[in-house]
């Protein structure tokens, strides 16, 4: 029986603001398992970040509310306080932002600042914590770490910040670790670089892995189950094989099709999805992405519950009401552009 | 390379742009930065030349050179047949209304304070080519172009997600009607879905308006959608020039190579089937690039000659130039004629000029100190 190391159920985040409330996240469910890879994949605003950020208690304010649970290991992350979560950030659960050029404190060197979270968690030497620093810096592929680890961010390339990033939130030996978009800001050839790096150190440090992106094309090499999200919901869930090649959700459509493929012939104009995700503050009626859905009819103004329409096991959750037959017709012309959306 | 006897709409002659590195109390230029390293192309009229590379490879540079934010070093940019290289900003002014370029960052590219109005309607107060009341009229029709709504006119970029930004982006680039723009990365700062759209968007302007565009990416995958032919810069080099198609069925340059094998392809199987070639470690430092061909430190087909000479552009047929000692999917007997012919065509050369693998002591005027555009 695989372990599960932590299980969000039926987690809401909502902000009030001037607006009126913004509900960034309205009903998300998942569990990570020991040693797997978990993808999370949506278009900005659909409550990716938001959910990553609770679980590490990164969105409380007074304007915030939550509900639901983040079970870690049986503990509720969501109710504990301040001092109890500051245990386990870092320690256990570690997390990589989205860029790189800004989540590092520039007047900080960067071995200074894997160090500071080696020594808050563990009771090593300076000296010690720092030859972990830089063997860690080792592990992630710096060359010369030695020199490095006493440089400051700026001498840092892009791809090197990630790497260091990477470090520090491995300092530890995580269970889990969070990566953002962890390559959203870099080039295609880095990005190559770091997605293998995470998916070699998953091994190595025996941790599990989020990895939140905008891109399904990221996620087709190392993810083991797939999550995509629109709206603050989860709209699909399966395998990895279960969302690329058996896809249920026309949102999912949408952005398989919208990645430009180098396998193919190239189409005369790339599938894109009409229009833009809608305002969290005045969702529309029923599912979420009807109004930018080319298949949606009548039964659509119901709101879809996530379920396992498929019957198959492992389960293979969606959000559509379409009949899955239905479905399996329409979807390769979705895909391929040739529906008229 | 000009796909006819018409002369291109765009030509850059052997551009080079340095930018000086000075310190110390007398300002004395200690090394320079080689953005841009003796780079010639030429785009035709309603052509799209895609233009591809990692960060520092003098992408943008280049970019900005054509438009004439930056000045060139060395070389020539040439609009219509006419240089324009050294022209001063008043004579500059004109020129402006006929080529324009679209920034990759819609959240710094956009004037906070100012309303979506007069951000494309300020180019037409400026050269003077709408009246007050038609400049409100063409800037709603813009909004429409570009998929806006009318009523956004009195809108601030705030009130937009990135993508819309983008488009405003757009439509100020066409408010003069321009017949060149360079889009110097517009999608990579946009979600995938919305990445689509964009590009459907500039692929349809170019129909309407008869556009040209230089489109600058680190993706191939997205150049490959809006370009006739692709041009690939490596460290402030051409390295390989392709028609689009032929760039991704037979790349000649290993660096081209890398390039597209690192672009992700959304299939498990098909995923783990390809054989991936990861470039090891960044870009090299610009101020001082490697010796002999500029790829070698990552190249794994690399021999002792790439650490050496410097490998010429030369051209394969078919409008397809590379510089790579090594080249790969090349035929023998294209090889065999290629190596019998050694010059390279005249209006694409340059690299196959005497070596001088640092640069350093290259005569190069002092004055070359970027202007703002």
């Amino acid at each position: 029986m695989p372990e599960t190391l932590l299980d969000v159920d039926d987690l809401h985040v909502h902000f009030a603001t001037e607006d009126g409330v913004v509900r960034a996240v309205d009903g998300v469910s998942f569990k990570l398992e020991r040693g797997k890879v978990l993808g999370i994949v949506g278009e900005s605003g659909s409550g990716k970040s938001v959910t990553s950020m609770t679980i590490l208690g990164l969105t409380r304010g007074v304007n915030a509310k939550f509900e639901g649970a983040v079970r870690y290991k049986d503990q509720d992350l969501l109710t504990m306080t301040e001092s109890e979560l500051r245990r386990f950030r870092g320690n256990e659960i570690a997390m990589i932002f989205q860029d790189p050029m800004t989540s590092m404190n520039p007047v900080y060197r960067v071995g200074d600042q894997i160090v500071e979270g080696i020594v808050t968690h563990e009771d090593v030497s300076k000296q010690t914590a720092r030859n972990r620093a830089v063997q860690l810096l080792r592990q992630v592929g710096i060359p010369h770490p030695e020199e490095r680890v006493d440089d400051y961010p700026h001498q840092f390339s892009g791809g090197m910040r990630q790497r260091a990033m990477i470090a520090m939130a491995l300092a530890n030996n995580p269970e889990i670790l969070i990566a953002d978009e962890p390559t959203t800001a870099l080039d295609v050839t880095i990005q190559a670089q770091i997605i293998e790096l995470i998916d070699r150190l998953k091994d190595d440090f025996d941790s599990s892995v989020i990895l939140i992106t905008h891109d399904l094309g990221v996620v087709a090499d190392v993810a083991d189950d797939i999550a995509v999200m629109y709206a603050g919901r989860i709209v699909e869930y399966g395998t990895k094989r279960q969302v690329f090649y058996d896809p249920q959700h026309p949102y999912t459509w949408g952005l398989l099709g919208s990645i430009p493929r180098l396998d193919r012939e190239k189409p005369d104009r790339l599938t894109s999805i009409a229009g833009a995700p809608p305002s969290l503050i005045n969702l529309p009626q029923g599912c979420k992405f009807r109004p930018r859905c080319p298949h949606a009819f009548e039964k659509c103004v119901e709101h879809p519950p996530l379920e396992n329409r498929v019957a198959e096991t492992p389960p293979h959750l969606d959000r559509c009401w379409l009949a899955v037959e239905e479905k399996r017709e329409l979807r390769e012309h979705t895909i391929r552009g040739q529906a008229a959306a | 390379m000009s796909t006819n006897g018409t002369p291109p709409l765009l030509e850059t002659v052997h551009v080079k742009k340095y930018f000086p590195i000075r310190k110390g109390l007398l300002a004395r230029e200690v090394a320079r930065v080689h953005a841009v390293d003796d780079v010639s192309i030429q785009v035709a009229q309603g052509e799209t030349l895609g233009l591809v590379g990692e960060s520092g490879c003098g992408k943008s540079t280049l970019g900005r050179t054509i438009v004439r934010l930056l000045e060139p070093t060395e070389g020539d940019v040439r609009f219509e047949g006419q240089s324009i290289a050294k022209l001063g900003a008043r004579e500059l002014r004109p020129l402006r209304r006929e080529m324009q370029i679209i920034f990759q960052d819609p959240y710094a590219s956009l004037n906070p304070r100012k309303r979506v109005g007069s951000i494309i309607g300020d180019p037409m107060k400026i050269h003077k080519t709408a009246t007050q009341r038609d400049r409100r009229k063409r800037v709603q029709e813009l909004l429409e172009t570009v998929g806006l709504s009318p009523e956004h006119y009195n809108r601030f970029p705030h009130e937009f997600s990135g993508g819309q930004r983008q488009r405003i982006g757009v439509a100020r680039a066409l408010a003069l009607r321009p017949k060149l723009i360079v889009a110097d990365e517009p999608v990579s700062a946009l979600d995938v879905s919305i990445q689509a759209q964009m590009i459907n968007l500039l692929e349809e302007l170019q129909n309407d308006f008869k556009l040209t565009y230089v489109f600058i990416a680190h993706d191939l995958g997205v150049v490959r959608h809006v370009s006739d032919r692709i041009a690939v810069m490596y460290l402030g080099k051409l390295v390989e020039l392709s028609p689009a198609e032929e760039l991704y069925s037979r790349p000649i340059m290993p660096y081209t190579e890398a390039l597209l094998s690192a672009v992700p392809i959304p299939d498990p199987d098909l995923s783990e089937q390809r054989q991936r070639i990861v470039l090891e470690g960044d870009v090299p430092s610009p101020i001082a690039p490697p010796s002999g061909c500029r790829f070698h430190p990552r190249c794994r087909y690399a021999t002792e000659v790439c650490t050496r000479v410097e490998p010429p552009l030369t051209d394969y047929g078919n409008g397809h130039l590379a510089a790579c000692h090594h080249p790969l999917n090349v035929d023998e007997e294209t090889l065999r004629r290629v190596q019998a012919a050694p010059e390279t065509p005249a209006d694409a050369d340059g690299s196959a000029l005497p070596q001088d693998s640092s640069g350093e002591s290259q005569p190069v005027p002092d004055e070359a100190i970027p202007k703002s555009g």
